[in-house]
């Protein structure tokens, strides 16, 4: 293969006219080089400006930048006192005004954690343990209060980003294992918990995860034992829980199936049981297949967690919209917000993205 | 002793075990469901669907009235729903197999601006964009007092927009009928042309025969059936408009912000479909003289539609799944009349187990024509 590609580049035998003259030519002709190839461009360039134009008028130059509600009304342009105005509630929500700190810090701490977990080189046992004993109590502690002569804060007032990291995040982390169970369940060569798996699987992955959340909301109350009630934001956590799991389930499937049969041979041959060979043979060769898609999933999610607005919980979006609704910002400020939360979810969006493709360049060269 | 550590029995009792413990959760939650509802006098079962519905529906892709029952205007729901996610996979797809294409392109402005396109979809919330095309309508077009007259009969405002409606009193029908054969008898036509043409090797224009398939009976049939229309203009009154065809933005925003959700989901998979076809096959058909064009529409695309048709069966699964977040911004799916029903009758159960059931059957359907579809472009292995 490589000899005939380099007979293909070999000079001698390639036809000089085929070769696009050299110097400012060969740069200019990627846009112009032919007609329909110019037309391309120009088409481009002006649907480019076009949009250009149209965005920075309304964000810079037809902007109010500060002002009272009535001066936004006459001007045409973004108004930008609605934001600094709402800045802390769309954060926060409902959160006691004079503990935002609470959740500042909290998501602060969120981040750099994840940050440092980001890395390859820090994942281990050390790093599961610090999550679990550490980092998330204190963040728990630091939402909820009760403890350290923190004022206690019922869940009913969290919102904002925290609550809508918190949703996904843990969301995902615990749908891990679960849907790892999944996977191997219908991997199983046990028909009836193969068929359980199955039919989980499948059924979760039938229906909207709206019809999920009005099941946690509102079907399940109805499932529980008299005086026995489940505090809401559990209830869409554990919804978005099993949500993510069937899906997790999936990719995990074809990491499983991605395992050569022989290791599972060498495993039995070495007098292994089941979950041994699972454990320490089979899973971490197929977890390591996964994690670039796991983490494109993840994006997904964290974007996904958005519906628990439908269902009435304060998160992100829902503070940007309920803000809006503010009777003395009602008409005026109707798209600020939630170009500023596209701004937002796109941000952490794109950053997982990046980190994504990170992943795959990192396994690709360190492995295999 | 011996029996627990023999492998058969050990499988035995796991499935006992797992289906135990389903079995049980199962009833639990019944008994308790079944006494939760006794006390608070919730009827259950499934007859409150006879009953009248009394609510208004804003958007029917089927007729309904509020004198309609509760089944009507569950079927209402999932008329509207099939109406919206048909309409975006359409358009989603035409959409973002020019954008996959164009991501692809060799000028740099094009492929840069399309790679812009898929990312600003890919990283917002699909609900942000329902809700910011749907104000986005609502405060950029004027109030229906100041509707915009684009065309005689056609107006343009916050509500909406309304265009004159056609009435058929009679010869629909045949209309119908004669669209039906032309379309088949198009496709049969089509491929024998083509079996002719491999055989023989002789050419014939297939697509104007095709086309002349299809309209032919239509024509026939608008000259020689009895047709009557009449034409339903909307007039702008004081406060609405009246009579006429009505777009409504509901409709318009959730069609928007899925067609292009659809679309960047799908260019992806269009542009990872054309890079899996091996370098050979480009130079191979460039090698026979072939321009790009050509080489993409007959060598290139035919080979990535293998690798292309199974995750864009995902994508169309997730668009139908994704048409539920009508609720949010009040277009009338299966999800919220489901939603209505369960306010006015409280049997939620009910109301969800119809909607998931739903759901559930027709992904069924969808995964299956698309397999089917799968199996018809698949490679045949000799």
């Amino acid at each position: 293969m490589t000899q005939f590609e380099g007979f293909v580049a070999s000079p001698t035998l390639m036809a000089p006219a085929a070769r696009p003259p050299a110097g400012n030519r060969t740069w200019l002709s990627a846009y112009f080089g032919t007609p329909g190839n110019a037309a391309i461009t120009i088409v481009s360039l002006g649907t480019i400006f076009g949009l250009a134009k149209l965005a920075i008028g309304w964000l810079f130059v037809d902007a109010i930048f500060a002002g009272t509600p009535a001066e936004c009304k006459a001007s045409s342009g973004a108004c930008w006192p609605f934001l600094s105005a709402k800045l802390r509630y769309i954060f926060f929500g409902f959160y006691p005004f004079d503990e935002q700190w609470r959740p500042l810090t909290a998501m602060l701490l969120f981040l750099g954690a994840c940050g440092v977990s980001m890395v390859p080189r820090t994942w281990g046992r050390a790093l599961a343990v610090a999550w679990i004993v550490a980092i998330l109590p204190t963040l728990y502690i630091l939402m909820a209060g009760g403890l350290f002569g923190l004022t206690p804060v019922p869940t009913t007032q969290w919102g904002g980003l925290p609550l809508s990291f918190m949703l996904s995040f843990i969301g995902l982390a615990c749908a891990l294992p679960l849907g790892i169970a999944l996977a191997l369940a219908r991997a199983s060569s046990l028909p009836a918990i193969r068929v359980l798996g199955v039919g989980f699987i499948e059924i979760v992955r039938g229906v909207p995860l709206i019809s999920i959340l009005f099941m946690a909301t509102v079907m399940l109350p109805l499932f529980m034992p008299d005086g026995i009630t489940i505090d809401k934001l559990l209830r869409a956590q554990v919804a978005i829980i099993l949500f993510a799991a069937a899906y997790i389930a999936e990719i995990v499937r074809g990491g499983l199936q991605a395992v050569p049969k022989g290791q599972i041979e060498a495993g039995h041959s070495l007098g292994l049981h089941y979950w041994q060979i699972m454990r320490k043979i089979v899973l971490p060769q197929a977890l390591k297949k996964v994690i670039p898609p796991l983490v494109g999933l993840f994006i997904g999610f964290f974007q996904d967690t958005t519906l628990v607005t439908i269902v009435g919980l304060l998160d992100f979006l829902d503070t940007v919209r309920t803000a809006m609704r503010d009777p003395q910002w009602q008409g005026i400020a109707v798209l600020e917000g939630y170009v500023f939360a596209a701004v937002v979810y796109f941000f952490f969006s794109a950053l997982m993205g990046i980190y994504s493709r990170f992943l795959e360049q990192y396994f690709r060269t360190t492995h295999d | 002793m011996s029996l627990i550590y023999d492998a058969r029995i050990r499988a035995f009792l796991y499935q006992l075990i797992a289906i135990g413990a389903v079995v049980l959760v199962a009833w639990v939650m019944f008994s308790t469901a079944s006494a939760n509802l006794a006390k608070q006098d919730i009827a259950t079962g499934f007859g409150f669907l006879a009953r009248q519905a009394g609510f208004v529906i804003t958007e029917t892709a089927i007729a309904y009235e509020p004198t309609d029952t509760f089944g009507r205007a569950i079927l209402v729901g999932i008329a509207n729903t099939v109406k919206v996610s048909g309409l975006a996979v359409f358009f989603g797809t035409i959409l973002g197999v020019l954008v996959g294409i164009g991501r692809l392109s060799h000028n740099p402005v094009l492929s840069r601006l399309m790679l812009a396109y898929v990312e600003a979809l890919r990283n917002v919330p699909l609900l942000l964009y329902l809700l910011l095309w749907y104000s986005l309508i609502i405060s950029v077009f004027p109030p229906v007092r100041q509707a915009i007259e684009m065309l005689p009969g056609v107006f343009l405002s916050n509500s909406g927009l309304v265009m004159p409606a056609m009435h058929w009193a009679s010869g629909f029908e045949a209309l119908l009928v004669a669209l039906v054969i032309g379309v088949a008898a198009a496709l049969v036509i089509a491929r024998i042309l083509a079996r002719r043409r491999i055989a023989t090797g002789k050419d014939m224009p297939i697509a104007a025969i095709a086309t002349l398939a299809v309209l032919l009976p239509f024509a026939i049939t608008l000259l020689f059936a009895d047709i009557s229309v009449s034409l339903d203009v909307p007039e702008l009154g004081r406060f609405r408009l009246t009579g006429g065809y009505h777009v409504r933005p509901e409709f318009v925003a959730l069609l928007i912000g899925l067609t292009l959700s659809a679309s960047a989901n799908i260019a992806e998979i269009v542009r990872a479909g054309i890079q899996a076809v091996s370098k050979g096959q480009w130079e191979a058909a460039t090698a026979l003289g072939l321009p790009r064009s050509r080489t993409l529409k007959l060598v290139i695309l035919p080979q990535a539609l293998r690798i292309i048709v199974p995750p864009l069966t995902n994508t169309y699964l997730t668009v139908f799944k994704n048409s539920s977040l009508a609720i949010a911004i009040g277009y009338p799916d299966l999800v919220m009349v489901s939603n209505t029903i369960m306010n006015q009758t409280g049997q939620a159960i009910e109301a969800i187990a119809i909607f998931m059931a739903v759901y559930l059957g027709l992904s069924i359907l969808i995964s299956l024509v698309m397999n089917w579809y799968n199996a018809r472009v698949a490679l045949r292995e000799r």
